[in-house]
């Protein structure tokens, strides 16, 4: 006989065997994964890639274009502000802020989305609606407006902004996990739940929403790379993280004067934001391809 | 006098169905007046066509849902008249049910181990090494190995599957366990084993059966009593040997005569009834079986017939009662 510890350390495996199996087919999904990896590790290892300090002026070379340029200088690869701060590490250095923030508005939305979610679903009747009509007031208002409000409310700054982003994405969380929740609610292991003595709380959380959990990753994913952009906007717009944070978006807004004269202060932060969120779009429709059944190939 | 473990009276199940905006819901009778003993040891098998209610009398058996009105009582204790919380508990521990489709009724994320742990997480204070004991003691009991301990669900087949459901119905050692259509979904070789199965666990746990079925010549084989229903009401109520041999209610017999049989000794007569079940929202006065019976006369349109006993069934049938097929059948 194996011994069963065995077993199921082999079944994982082989789960994730499966997984890669369906993920790996599309190339652009890899390709993706690989950028978002190399993304992930520049931020881990801002300090020591970065060849200068983010915020340091070098006040005697502004607006250096960058290295392969007439007037190029090999010290600042992609030029400098009309400071003298060096592009290249203020974008190494912004991509931390990009990932905290992405992470921050869906770990915020995901969690209140999931946990109203299960209870709308759930529970039905009047709480059922009182949930879902707020919700949908908040869908009514075009994202960014509704996140601008709420900055406006709470006043700016890049965990305001967060804040304010992950309201406005909450929504779509609760209304996958309300139809997740409604669907697996009749079916038959949640009704031998119920007869063992299963309380709504372990109902909820232990036998429904694992099995709502597909939908919701591939929706965490895309959603990660929307707030991204829309953190950005938000900085663009000075609502968002506040002037020396080397936020991308608060970089092309910075800069916003320069667009004709020193058009790559605007150019490659703005490349940033696209080749991140280009790169998570491409992982998220991986993951959805991989993770929904009704798309597997047998 | 041994006490039934089961005793139900007059179980009714009404739901409401909107018809439409601003009009009056109306009522859906499910279930129309149920009554029955049973008692340990022993299976009642429910049978009878698609819609007929046996599945709502199987929910209402198993305390997920609440009749409307009549008299349930398990083990002695009335349930209309206990107040929900303390005591439906340990009622609850004594009911438990098989679902029809192993493939629903096994949480597709959570391991056999953890499935069959479940009831004894939340109803016993017993540590983590004894509940996997237990389980696999309840295991080995419907004869699955121990390596399956720690597998998913969709890693087995569907008798394997109905072998785990049957095992947490048994693991708080309930004294009722309610089937329904526990084999109907399987493959013919497969619902023999999982039959015999029942039948052996019977035997050493004297369980009371609830079986609910549409396949007669599985309710052959397992059952003690039968009852037939109709669009949410009884029939015919008797002991299996005697609703095979002898069936008195025109419904039971059009229903036996549709069983396949294989090489026939003498040319049976086929029974078609025909048309379609009535709705049970708008169910025919009278009798409700009078639209498709072929003896219905005056008093079927007009009075629903009571149950009573004949040649050692219980039967509601007007036919009969006026002697208008029994004789017929007697001279035969």
């Amino acid at each position: 006989m194996k011994n069963p510890t065995v077993v199921s350390k082999s079944l994982r495996v082989q789960q994730w065997r499966e997984f890669w199996f369906y993920f790996s087919a599309s190339k652009t999904a890899v390709a993706g994964l690989i950028f978002l990896i190399g993304v992930v590790l520049m931020a881990l290892f801002a300090d020591v890639i970065s060849p200068h300090e983010p915020a340091e002026q070098y006040r005697q070379f502004a607006k250096v274009p960058p290295a392969w340029k007439d007037g190029g200088q090999i010290q600042f690869l992609l030029g400098t502000d009309y400071a003298g701060r060096d592009m290249w590490s203020r974008i190494i250095h912004g991509s931390r802020l990009s990932l905290l923030a992405g992470c921050v508005v869906v770990v915020l939305s995901l969690s209140i989305g999931v946990l109203l979610g299960l209870v709308a679903g759930y529970r039905g009747g009047w709480l059922d609606s009182l949930i879902m009509r707020v919700m949908d007031t908040i869908m009514a208002v075009p994202g960014l407006l509704m996140a601008l409000v709420f900055v406006a409310i709470l006043g700016p700054g890049l965990l305001n902004a967060m804040v304010a982003i992950a309201i406005t994405y909450t929504p779509s969380f609760v209304r996958l996990t309300r139809a997740s929740t409604l669907t697996e609610l009749n079916r038959d292991y949640v009704t031998a739940s119920k007869m063992a003595g299963a309380r709504p709380m372990r109902l909820m959380f232990i036998s429904i929403l694992p099995n709502c959990m597909a939908p919701l990753i591939v929706q965490g994913t895309l959603s990660f790379s929307t707030a991204i952009l829309d953190t950005a906007a938000l900085g663009f717009l000075g609502m968002g993280a506040q002037a020396p944070m080397p936020e991308w978006g608060t970089l092309i807004a910075e800069n916003r004067d320069l667009m004709l004269s020193a058009p790559w202060t605007v150019t490659f932060p703005g490349i940033a934001i696209l080749l991140a969120v280009l790169a998570i779009n491409l992982v998220g429709d991986g993951l959805r391809d991989a993770l929904d059944p009704k798309l597997k190939r047998s | 006098m041994i006490q039934p473990i089961v005793k139900a009276r007059d179980l009714q199940k009404h739901y409401p169905v909107k018809s439409g905006f601003l009009k009056p819901s109306q009522n859906l009778r499910a279930l129309a007046g149920v009554s029955f003993d049973l008692y340990a040891g022993q299976t009642l098998a429910v049978v009878g066509e698609s819609g007929c209610g046996k599945s709502t009398l199987a929910r209402l058996l198993a305390m997920i849902e609440e009749p409307t009105s009549g008299r349930l009582s398990i083990d002695g204790v009335d349930l209309t008249e206990v107040n929900n919380k303390s005591l439906s508990k340990g009622l609850r521990q004594k009911v438990q049910m098989v679902f029809q489709d192993p493939f629903g009724s096994l949480n597709p994320r959570h391991k056999i181990g953890d499935i069959l742990q479940e009831p004894l997480v939340i109803n016993t204070g017993l540590n983590a090494s004894e509940r996997r004991q237990k389980a696999l003691e309840m295991m080995s009991l419907v004869g699955l190995r121990e390596e399956h301990f720690q597998r998913y669900p969709h890693m087995f087949s569907g008798g394997q599957r109905q072998r785990i459901a049957i095992a947490r119905a048994l693991i708080l050692k309930p004294k009722v366990v309610v089937l329904d259509e526990p084999v109907s979904a399987l493959d013919v070789s497969i619902q023999a084993q999982v039959i015999n199965l029942l039948i052996e666990l019977q035997q050493e746990l004297s369980l009371a059966y609830v079986f609910i079925s549409h396949d007669l010549s599985v309710v052959r084989h397992i059952a003690d009593e039968v009852l037939v229903m109709y669009l949410g009401r009884p029939v015919e109520h008797s002991s299996k040997e005697v609703l095979f041999s002898n069936p008195q209610h025109p419904y039971t017999q059009a229903l036996l005569s549709a069983t396949p049989q294989v090489a026939t000794q003498r040319d049976r007569q086929r029974i078609k009834l025909k048309g379609e079940m009535p709705s049970p929202i708008d169910p025919p006065s009278g009798c409700v079986f009078n639209p498709r019976c072929q003896y219905a006369n005056q008093d079927c349109l007009t009075t629903p017939p009571v149950m009573e006993l004949y040649n050692e069934s219980r039967v509601a049938c007007w036919a009969l009662k006026q002697r208008r097929i029994g004789d017929e059948k007697l001279a035969n």
